[in-house]
């Protein structure tokens, strides 16, 4: 119900916006007026009859079903109302989704969230899901259907760039997590064995997951430029006060604590029962954490990295500042030239990025979760 | 030890904020050759207060609309929102501060505004979370009790009820707190006053000096908040004998 | 006087509790025994209408609860439960008070009820009115409990097992102070149990329930003697029957003229543990001592005649 009214509601806040240049502030176009009546007419009614098959509470197949078709409509919509637009508008002129599209957007997704948490899908399906969802927005992308946007125009000319924003994104991300895991995994079965060195080092290490993330960058400069200028051996694979090293020591030292943390409580969640048992068939320290603490305290230690991998995504972007590259720099370009669409760049794949990396650990959390029922 | 440090550490940054001219020796080195030493385009006291008031603001409204929120949907008639809250939840937590600031832009225009209400919207969320996670795991025996011996459902929510999530809605706040510190200092990428807006000039002109003052400074404020809070939280569960 | 008349709760259709009746007469304890599910809980929260009853009524004093708000309702009936639900973020103090604070009672009478009250359970006011409720043990948590229900000075009490939470040892302790209390009082009790042994021990009146219906009420020695269905008979527990009756029973009912051999007891002593006593020293009679001076005495003899079942 609320969807639907929610979803109404939104039809009156303009769809697109239109604008003469890539600067200036754009004029909204009503949904209804956004593209022809032969497009708009099965787009809008496509949207509605999706809404409409959200509101049937007790058949979430059929609610799922609702949200997709609305989704569909929209983008249809989206498609034709921008290339209709275009058509008579002056050569410098950029179309726009505007706050009608991006509310509906996320009510539809709700929708489909809603809808799908509601069918409690496994991993398996939840994998699947997210696989074909992807392959629809690759498509979409793909076929050129949303290329009279502004933000895929602003996208053509930095093609390279925006593909090179994306790996060094990635390398900071999941680079400095794995840098992290293979730092902090041993530091976290130490101070599982060592309750002295946990006492000593979780304090300090969520001390340093307080510190704002623009001071860390900035207190890694000085050190790392230091660093760089002491030992040319430093500088040479590329330790630097400024650009990529910086920005990925600053993640890695974030991403120690939930790792660390998660680790510790993971091999300490494990029930004292089970380690006894392990110990009283005589299994050698090595073997207790190989075979039973690591595989029983797993989920919690993915727990961990899942909470890394969402935060240094985010953060990542703050690279931008000191020249760390990622979608940072668009985000960053785009709130000095105020131009929008390049926010929207590099903000919208962040984003993007950081769901889809929660939803496939999520998956994985899932899969390494021993079977209900089984715990003891 | 953790006794001298806390005020050593307040002392230490009180001076730096009030007196900043008095660590030119500590900050000298970094300054590029001839360049100023110590920011002064605007004191760093009124950055600190602005920096603080924006965290301040963005964190008590976000506590009241969360709280307000988890006390809706944890109640009988507002059950059947609370799947829904959740993924809402659950989603927006894994959306960048950064990205909801910069997105808050295109809608809100530049300055405060924006900073704030990415701020605000950013932080419902691990309140929200925390606040259902309270009110839902206080003893459903003591509620039992509570209603058995007479109290009505507004007695139980403020006597009972809150005072028992209050610990976990604290934690809540506290990490809403610290993000809001962190953001707030992007904040001056969009025009917000706010401390970061040192550590950017530093980073425009190389000034490295002003990078560490301005880091050093945030540091600080984010270290000693984020002890207060941990310090009233453990006060007040000590008190409920948790 | 408490009057249950037709009380019936239906979940699905399916009758919860089934048309129950009985009078509780003011100062006794009533204890309502019943497996689980027996709807024994379900009765005991009608009462003062945690759970709404679909049909049939209650009367304390002849004025039926529904005449009044819940909240209202409750604050006139002590309440006391499993585990004690004390408030934690309350001091022992506050969480005995809470009644009287609703009841907007003055502060200066709270503060004396509430030491009166930790007297009563035998706890030094001084030494726990300010403590928390996490820093008693499980025993003083649940006098505290059942302190805080009595408060009020309420009409009636209702306990829901109360003691299921204790040790043994600290059940029977628990027990017999409830006892005593509720004399010194003269408090109306309804407790719930699954225990047939704490009923015998604490009710004035029994009364059994299974499957939602009461199957027999009436008092301890009448349900062992005389159990109305097999249900009841296996409540009371077969072998132990005879020794659950001469339990019940003074050594006085059954005392005679004449001499034994050793020293006297007295005449409340329960025929259980006279019982116990002949069979240990090996005598078939023990001296009872008397007001007057003349020789009585009990024997082994008459003690078997009151464990004898009917047939």
């Amino acid at each position: 119900m609320l969807f639907l009214i929610l979803g109404a509601a939104s039809c009156a806040a303009p769809f697109l916006s239109l604008a003469a240049n890539r600067i200036v502030v754009g004029e909204g176009v009503a949904l209804w007026r956004a593209a022809p009546v032969q497009h708009s007419a099965p787009a809008l009614f496509l949207l509605g009859l999706g809404l409409l098959l959200g509101l049937l509470q007790s058949r979430p197949v059929l609610r799922v079903a609702g949200a997709v078709l609305s989704l569909a409509g929209l983008f249809w919509l989206l498609s034709m109302g921008a290339a209709a637009l275009l058509a008579d508008a002056g050569r410098y002129a950029r179309v726009s989704p505007a706050a009608g599209f991006w509310c509906l957007l996320v009510i539809c997704a709700l929708l489909l969230a809603d809808a799908l948490s509601q069918l409690q899908p496994g991993p398996r399906t939840r994998a699947a899901a997210l696989a074909l969802t992807l392959l629809c927005v690759a498509g979409l992308l793909k076929a050129g259907l949303l290329s009279d946007l502004s933000i895929a125009q602003e996208f053509a000319p930095r093609k390279a760039a925006v593909l090179d924003a994306f790996i060094r994104h990635l390398w900071l991300a999941f680079g400095s997590l794995g840098l992290a895991a293979l730092i902090g995994l041993p530091l976290g079965v130490l101070c599982h064995r060592h309750s002295r060195l946990r006492e000593a080092l979780l304090p300090l290490l969520s001390f340093l997951q307080t510190i704002p993330s623009l001071a860390m960058f900035g207190i890694m400069i000085p050190l790392l430029g230091w660093i760089g200028t002491q030992f040319p051996a430093a500088q040479a694979i590329g330790i630097a006060g400024i650009g990529f090293a910086p920005a990925f020591l600053a993640l890695v030292l974030y991403s120690l604590l939930p790792v660390v943390a998660n680790t510790v409580a993971g091999l300490e969640s494990i029930p004292p029962a089970v380690r006894d048992a392990a110990r009283g068939i005589g299994m050698t320290t090595w073997q207790r954490l190989f075979r039973i603490e690591i595989p029983l305290g797993l989920p919690v230690i993915l727990t961990g990295l899942r909470i890394v991998l969402v935060q240094n995504t985010g953060l990542a972007v703050i690279a931008g500042l000191i020249g760390g590259g990622g979608f940072g720099t668009f985000v960053f370009q785009g709130l000095n030239q105020t131009a929008t669409d390049l926010i929207l760049l590099g903000a919208l794949p962040t984003v993007a990025l950081a769901m889809v990396a929660a939803i496939v650990m999520d998956i994985l959390i899932e899969i390494t979760q021993p079977q209900r029922g089984s715990e003891t | 030890m953790r006794t001298y440090l806390r005020p050593a550490l307040a002392v230490l940054l009180l001076a730096l904020v009030v007196w900043p001219e008095r660590f030119s020796w500590l900050f000298a080195p970094f300054a590029p050759q001839g360049g100023p030493v110590i920011y002064s385009r605007t004191s760093l006291l009124s950055l600190s207060l602005n920096h603080l008031a924006l965290v301040l603001i963005a964190t008590l409204a976000a506590t009241l609309v969360a709280v307000g929120m988890a006390i809706l949907v944890t109640r009988p008639f507002g059950a059947a929102f609370r799947p829904l809250s959740r993924t809402v939840t659950n989603i927006g937590q894994t959306f960048p501060p950064v990205a909801v600031l910069a997105l808050a832009v295109p809608a809100l225009g530049f300055g405060e505004g924006p900073t704030l209400v990415a701020l605000f919207l950013y932080g419902l969320l691990p309140i929200f979370e925390n606040a259902i996670a309270g009110l839902s795991t206080v003893s459903p025996t003591v509620l039992d009790a509570a209603r058995g011996i007479g109290l009505t459902r507004l007695q139980r929510l403020i006597r009972i009820e809150l005072p028992l999530a209050l610990p976990v809605i604290l934690n809540g706040i506290r990490l809403s707190a610290i993000i809001a510190l962190g953001t707030a200092t992007i904040g001056s990428t969009v025009a917000a006053k706010t401390l970061g807006e040192v550590i950017i000039a530093g980073l425009l002109t190389n000034n490295t000096a002003f990078v560490l003052q301005g880091g050093l400074i945030v540091g600080l404020f984010a270290v000693l908040l984020y002890d207060l809070m941990v310090q009233l939280e453990q006060r007040i569960s000590a008190r409920l004998g948790l | 006087m408490i009057e249950i008349d037709g009380l019936s709760k239906f979940y699905d259709n399916k009758a919860a509790v089934d048309a129950v009746s009985m009078t509780v007469e003011t100062g006794t304890i009533t204890v309502i025994v019943g497996t689980s599910g027996s709807g024994k809980t379900t009765l005991l929260r009608m009462i003062n209408r945690l759970e709404t009853a679909d049909a049939g009524e209650v009367r304390i004093h002849g004025e039926a609860t529904d005449s009044l708000a819940p909240h209202l309702l409750r604050r006139r009936i002590g309440y006391a439960i499993q585990g004690h639900g004390l408030f934690p973020h309350y001091t022992i103090a506050r969480n005995i008070g809470a009644v009287p604070a609703l009841l907007g009672w003055p502060e200066d009478q709270i503060r004396a009820r509430v030491d009166e009250l930790l007297s009563l359970f035998s706890m030094e006011p001084a030494q726990f009115r300010d403590r928390y409720p996490a820093e008693l043990s499980g025993g003083q948590q649940q006098r505290v409990g059942v302190a805080r229900a009595l408060a009020s000075r309420p009409d009636l009490l209702l306990m829901d097992e109360p003691f299921g939470a204790l040790d043994p040892i600290i059940r029977a302790r628990a027990q017999d102070d409830l006892r005593r209390i509720q004399r010194a009082l003269g408090s109306t009790i309804l407790l719930v149990t699954h225990d047939m042994e704490e009923a015998i021990r604490l009710g004035d009146r029994i009364a059994v329930m299974d499957g939602g219906r009461l199957v027999q009420h009436g008092s301890p020695t009448g349900i062992i003697r005389n159990p109305a269905t097999g249900f009841v008979a296996e409540m009371v527990g077969g072998v132990e029957r005879p020794l659950r009756l001469l339990s019940l029973l003074p050594v006085a009912d059954i005392v005679e003229p004449g001499t034994a051999p050793g020293e006297a007891i007295a005449p409340t002593t329960n025929l259980r543990d006279a019982l116990a006593l002949c069979l240990w020293s090996g005598r078939d009679a023990l001296p009872v001592q008397t007001d007057d001076g003349r020789a009585a005495r009990v024997t082994l003899k008459a003690i078997r005649a009151q464990a004898q079942g009917p047939g």
